[in-house]
């Protein structure tokens, strides 16, 4: 079976991001790293071809600056090989345009399953995975909080509001995937060497038959008007425990007239 | 000044019409003089409940009969918007059915989606106020094209509100051959029972982190919750942990709470979680880190163990009967 993962490389969320005041975008300038969101589509990925007795994982990422950095951790985990487009065209883009590159990249790989997570960490749309799957004219499955292949189909619980939904769908098809689908396994050190040698195809817009038009600050169909600074709640009382801290959480409760 | 039709996606369980649905109502209501809902279901069911709350038409594509909302819902809208319908504006709840519709139906207009809309203004065309950094700041974005906008709006944005009106009109909303792209289909649905008050609509919400340790002190909240008549949530940390159901979390990519007053005991307040309870009116926090951000946000900050805090907070309680 193959299976293609978008995996995201985005800066590191422990290291605060800001905005660039002159285009009103993160920025990007760091070093970027695998989404912790992604790494959950990467295992699963790697469980569910091997569930089928074999394939091929490959990834599947959008970056600046040709960065690879997040590609290898996930290649390094097991992945067989990954598809990087990074175009200077492509700064700008918002969710639709990120979706016509990344589909016309997986597009190359002929998966027979498309995976992403529901919502990148950074960006955080949650919509990408099923502008891919429209673009692609694909069925899909988001929210997916387990995933089971058999008989040319995917049965995936879908998580709902009140709990959950049992959904079948045939391949080939995209799922989305939460947190907490599977557990994402270290990469070990063996893993990390054989990362280095595993191919990463390099693509443009062009190779992948895309109008720069079409994507990028040019095909983005919004503007920002302003930024500004959201109110910020008063200064609360901080105590310290000494033993009786219980107590005025208490008296609190009973001011508000909770109990 | 009226904007022009604005649509919302309504959705429904059982017939109740959700929160969200209301609150987006509210605010739409706001912006134009004419707000139509979209439902993927009988409109004969919600009709009653939309048009008080200020919807004056449904359009209803019936049961949904399994399908997934996005690619059916997306293409009816799609449909009508080809036949000649033309609102300025879509309006989706940051829900699993209303990121689907809006993605795909983005796609079908080949328009952009705003997302994470916690305020709409009219400002000669929408503008969408998104959060950003926890809520530190926000962001106005507007759409550049004169195609129908697609918003994606968080719950607890708006206030629901009647209006006092009369039943919404039924009209029937086809929904087209969706070709492959449809082939989905939900074999059955399991509801998660939880008792007490329902997450997002209780007054007072007691959540438990990862500083509670272990799995079995998730009971300290629990016991907790159930004295103060609350409901007890979770950080993803330990939903991810497998300590809670996914149904228990607080923040972004879980429930948006807005209660009376909000309890956090060994959470450390990322700027995901903060995302879900910063509206809450009355913040209680214990921690045992000082620097920890979720005092940042606190109206009593405790700096303290949770093990020893919350047992003598419950005894203290259980002894005033
Ligand atoms: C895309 C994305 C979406 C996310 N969505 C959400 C979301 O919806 N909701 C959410 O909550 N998180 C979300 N997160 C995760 C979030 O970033 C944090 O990892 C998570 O909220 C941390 O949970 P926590 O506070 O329980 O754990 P930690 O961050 O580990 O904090 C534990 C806290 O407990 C304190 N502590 C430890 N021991 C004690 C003790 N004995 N007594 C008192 N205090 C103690 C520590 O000082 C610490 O502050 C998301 C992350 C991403 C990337
Ligand atoms: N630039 C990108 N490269 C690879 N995958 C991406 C990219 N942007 C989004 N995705 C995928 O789409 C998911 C949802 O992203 P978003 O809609 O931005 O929240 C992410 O978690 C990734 O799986």
């Amino acid at each position: 079976m193959k299976v293609a993962v978008c995996v995201k490389q985005i800066p590191d969320p422990a290291d605060p991001g800001a905005l660039d005041p002159s285009t009103n975008t993160l920025k990007r300038d760091v070093k970027l790293i695998l989404d912790e969101s992604d790494s959950y589509g990467v295992e699963m990925a790697l469980q569910l071809v091997d569930a089928a007795g074999g394939g091929e994982v490959t990834l599947i990422s959008m970056a600046p600056n040709n960065e690879v950095n997040g590609l290898r951790t996930a290649l390094a985990m097991g992945a067989d090989k990954a598809i990087l487009v990074s175009d200077d065209a492509l700064a700008g883009s918002d969710a639709l345009g990120t979706s016509k590159v990344l589909a016309a990249a997986i597009a190359r790989s002929e998966p027979d399953l498309v995976l992403a997570a529901t919502e990148s960490s950074d960006g955080y749309t949650g919509t990408v995975p099923e502008q891919i799957a429209e673009l692609m004219g694909l069925p899909s499955v988001t929210f997916a909080k387990s995933i089971e292949v058999a008989d040319g189909a995917v049965k995936v619980q879908r998580q709902t509001e009140e709990g959950y939904d049992d959904v079948e769908c045939p391949l080939p098809c995209l799922v989305s995937v939460t947190a907490g689908v599977v557990e994402p396994r270290y990469p070990s050190f063996k893993g990390i060497m054989a990362a280095k040698s595993k191919p990463v195809d390099e693509v443009s817009i062009a190779d992948l038959g895309i109008d720069a038009g079409s994507v990028g600050w040019a095909g983005g169909g919004q503007e920002i008007v302003s930024v500004i600074d959201a109110p910020v709640r008063d200064a609360g009382e901080i105590i310290e425990d000494e033993g009786e801290a219980y107590e005025r959480i208490v008296a609190f409760l009973d001011e508000l007239k909770v109990i | 000044m009226s904007v022009g039709t604005i649509w919302v996606l309504a959705e429904a369980t059982d017939g109740t019409v959700a929160s969200i649905t209301l609150e987006m109502l509210a605010k739409a209501r706001e912006l134009s003089d004419n707000v139509e809902c979209v439902f993927g279901g009988d409109g004969a069911l919600v009709a009653t409940e939309l048009g008080a709350h200020g919807a004056s038409a449904v359009h209803a594509t019936g049961d949904l009969a399994g399908k997934l909302p996005g690619p059916a819902i997306a293409g009816a809208i799609a449909a009508a918007i080809s036949g000649g319908a033309a609102p300025v504006a879509i309006l989706c709840g940051t829900t699993y059915g209303g990121r689907d519709v809006a993605g795909r139906l983005s796609v079908k207009l080949d328009a952009s989606v705003i997302t994470n809309i916690v305020d709409l203004t009219n400002d000669g065309g929408l503008v969408g106020t998104e959060p950003v950094f926890g809520g530190s700041q926000l962001v106005n974005t507007r759409f550049t094209s004169d195609k129908p906008g697609i918003f994606l709006v968080r719950p607890k944005s708006f206030e629901a509100a009647e209006t006092g009106g009369g039943a919404a009109t039924v009209a029937a909303l086809a929904i087209p051959d969706l070709g492959p792209s449809g082939a989905a289909r939900v074999t059955n649905s399991f509801v998660e029972q939880s008792e007490g008050p329902k997450l997002d609509e209780a007054a007072v919400v007691v959540s438990g982190g990862r500083g509670l340790g272990e799995s079995e002190k998730f009971e300290l909240i629990e016991s907790l919750a159930a004295k103060l008549g609350a409901a007890p949530g979770a950080s993803r940390a330990i939903v991810d942990a497998g300590w809670v159901p996914y149904s228990y979390q607080v923040g972004q990519t879980g429930k948006v709470v807005k209660p009376d007053v909000y309890i956090a005991a060994g959470i450390s307040g990322a700027t995901q979680h903060l995302v879900g309870m910063k509206g809450s009116k009355t913040i209680i926090a214990i921690n045992k880190d000082s620097e920890a951000p979720i005092f940042g946000v606190a109206d009593l900050g405790i700096i303290g163990d949770v093990h020893k805090v919350l047992p003598q907070l419950l005894e203290a309680l259980n002894a005033r009967g």
